[in-house]
């Protein structure tokens, strides 16, 4: 494989058209309300790369008591990795514990700033173990890196309204 | 020391028997090519392809040598102290100035050094600006703004060009309004007569645009501007380093351009003020070797340029900025006009040949600039650039500095290809059938 078939590997150019878990955003004031009827704890980030324009906005259902990261919806603009990244994030962190969403999310990072030296885990990133490429280019981090930053800034507006609700 | 020495050690390459007679060819851009060391290397696995001049240009060797020698052999304080090297430092400053001016049919003391295209018109911004608190007495009220004032730019602009207005608006209760662009990237100057009116009291717009190519009718733009009593500013940026530009001739009243698009180092601009214009401003920036006399309360300032350079000045890159001129003018502005438009008009044509792609701006046949900017259906500028990359091909990939013109073509984000007197056409054809390999790639099929 090329370089830039380690970068643009099938599954990323999949993802970056299918799309999994975007769609139009309802307004958020609205979901937050829905989302407490039902033991939800609704927030979202949006997220911008400025070298370049990317754009994703994420938002997170947390149970209310359960910490489960039940629902992840976004919407978004931007390159084939970014989007993509979108897409396997939603797949890959819906239905986790906030624990083990930050973990992976973790793991996720470390490996992207490795410049390669760090090989993904397919154990623990699954399918977004195929952002490997993207860890030897980087100008590209920050495209992978947009969606997972919006979500760890959305998981914590969702964690804060507990906060002020006790 | 004599005036000249900086620019001393310019190649002979492009020194064709009869400059200005003969027209490039591609065996004289591969001379010229020798000039450019940076030109000749490798990028991922492949020559490199530079098409991103419109960003920033290479530098010749004769650039190089020109601040290297600054530095060896002369290295001082302007406009300060009285020893030998200080002396030769300020007359190669001041000889740079002279250069530069000629260049672009100025005056030269119509040309103020800044670090580059948007210092100086932050410049002109914060003097109308300090104009308006009633700064520089009675000599600065024509250039006062508070409401009821307009200022029109384009919405085809540069955000250099267009944020210092916006600002400039929100500092002096002035309204900021718009030119709009048609479909075609080109400005409507029909719905132009209607914007530029009565309260109109300054007109900013680039010459040419570094996005879709499209080269300004400077003349009628300035006419309308005159009927209203407006000051005109040219955002030159993108014509200066590439036709020949005659200021004086254009009729404008300020202009602007940069020398690291110009082959030029980074860090040194210039504005271009008509002499009684300037005379009447009051400065931007303040401090040492702008002044006359100093209290503690107030001070008196400088005649122009002086006045607008305040603090040590950006003597190398001056110096080195008069050696790229020098090359530019060996090597003929109308020639590189010339080369550059022929190349323009292969990418324009070329790019009509490949499936999903869309030109942004004027196509085939209408006079633009040696650049394009385009979308490829369905795959992200970001991406195009990275194909790109991998192949050596140097491009420029977003919204270019201009959000408001990509917003009205409908799209975010686009890859541009610009060119400059260093690029071949087989350069051309090499990106363009790269180009043609993109969607394919990302599985993009129609």
């Amino acid at each position: 494989m090329s370089d830039l078939q380690q970068l643009y590997q099938t599954i990323i150019l999949e993802h970056s058209k299918a799309r999994h878990g975007s769609g139009d955003l309802a307004p958020l004031a609205d979901a937050v309300a829905l989302g407490a009827a039902s033991c939800l704890r609704v927030a979202e980030s949006h997220q911008i790369n400025t070298s370049c324009g990317d754009e994703v906005t994420l938002r997170v259902s947390l149970g209310s008591d359960d910490e489960t990261v039940t629902e992840l919806v976004w919407t978004g603009d931007g390159c084939s990795i970014s989007q993509a990244s979108a897409s396997i994030l939603t797949d890959t962190l819906r239905g986790l514990s906030a624990t083990e969403a930050r973990a992976l999310l973790d793991n996720f990072r470390e490996m992207l700033r490795s410049r390669g030296k760090i090989e993904p885990d397919e154990e623990i990133l699954g399918d977004a173990a195929a952002f490997g490429g993207v860890s030897r280019y980087p100008a590209r981090v920050k495209c992978a890196m947009l969606p997972w930053v919006a979500f760890e800034a959305a998981l914590l507006g969702a964690e804060l309204i507990e906060a002020e609700s006790h | 020391m004599t005036s000249s020495a900086p620019s001393s050690a310019i190649s002979p390459a492009p020194r064709a028997q009869h400059p200005e007679l003969a027209p490039l060819t591609n065996i004289d851009v591969e001379r010229i090519r020798n000039d450019f060391p940076v030109l000749h290397q490798t990028v991922n696995g492949h020559p490199l392809t530079y098409l991103d001049s419109g960003a920033t240009s290479q530098n010749p060797i004769s650039v190089m040598e020109a601040e290297q020698e600054y530095y060896e052999q002369r290295n001082a304080a302007v406009h300060r102290g009285a020893h030998t090297l200080a002396v030769e430092a300020t007359e190669a400053f001041e000889a740079a100035r002279e250069k530069v001016a000629a260049f672009v049919g100025a005056q030269t003391d119509e040309i103020v050094w800044t670090s580059n295209a948007t210092e100086a018109i932050n410049l002109v911004a914060y003097s109308f600006s300090n104009a308006s608190l009633g700064l520089g007495g009675p000599a600065a009220r024509r250039f006062s703004l508070g409401a009821g004032d307009e200022i029109v730019v384009t919405e085809m602009e540069h955000h250099a060009n267009l944020i210092p207005w916006q600002q400039l608006a929100l500092r002096t209760g002035a309204t900021l309004r718009y030119i709009p662009v048609l479909d075609d990237g080109t400005l409507d100057l029909i719905a132009a007569a209607d914007v530029v009116g009565p309260h109109t009291r300054l007109l900013a717009f680039t010459h040419g645009s570094n996005v879709t190519g499209t080269i300004n009718p400077v003349a009628e733009l300035v006419a309308l501007a005159r009927k209203f009593g407006a000051l005109v500013v040219l955002d030159a940026c993108q014509t200066v380093p590439h036709l020949p530009v005659d200021v004086t001739a254009l009729d404008v009243d300020f202009a602007v351009f940069s020398g690291h698009k110009m082959l030029g180092p980074t860090g040194i601009g210039a504005l271009y003020g008509k002499a009684e214009l300037l005379a009447g401003m009051p400065p931007f920036l303040t401090g040492g070797s702008m002044i006359t006399t100093v209290d503690m309360e107030k001070a008196e300032f400088l005649a122009p340029p002086q006045r607008f350079e305040a603090g040590t000045q950006r003597i190398s890159q001056a110096i080195a900025l008069a050696a790229a001129v020098d090359y530019l003018s060996e090597t003929g502005m109308r020639r590189v006009h010339d080369w550059e438009a022929q190349l323009g008009q292969r990418l324009v044509s070329g790019l009509a040949e490949i499936p999903g792609v869309r030109l942004l701006g004027p196509g085939l046949g209408v006079e633009r600039l040696g650049l394009a900017a385009f979308d490829v259906a369905g795959v992200h500028a970001h991406d195009v650039g990275q194909f790109l990359d991998d192949a050596g091909i140097a491009v420029r990939v977003g919204h270019h500095c201009a959000q408001p013109l990509h917003r009205r073509l409908g799209v975010t984000a686009s890859t541009r290809a610009s060119t400059y007197l260093y690029n071949t056409t087989d350069e051309v054809d090499l990106f363009l059938a790269t180009l043609a390999e993109v969607a394919p790639f990302f599985g993009v099929t129609r």
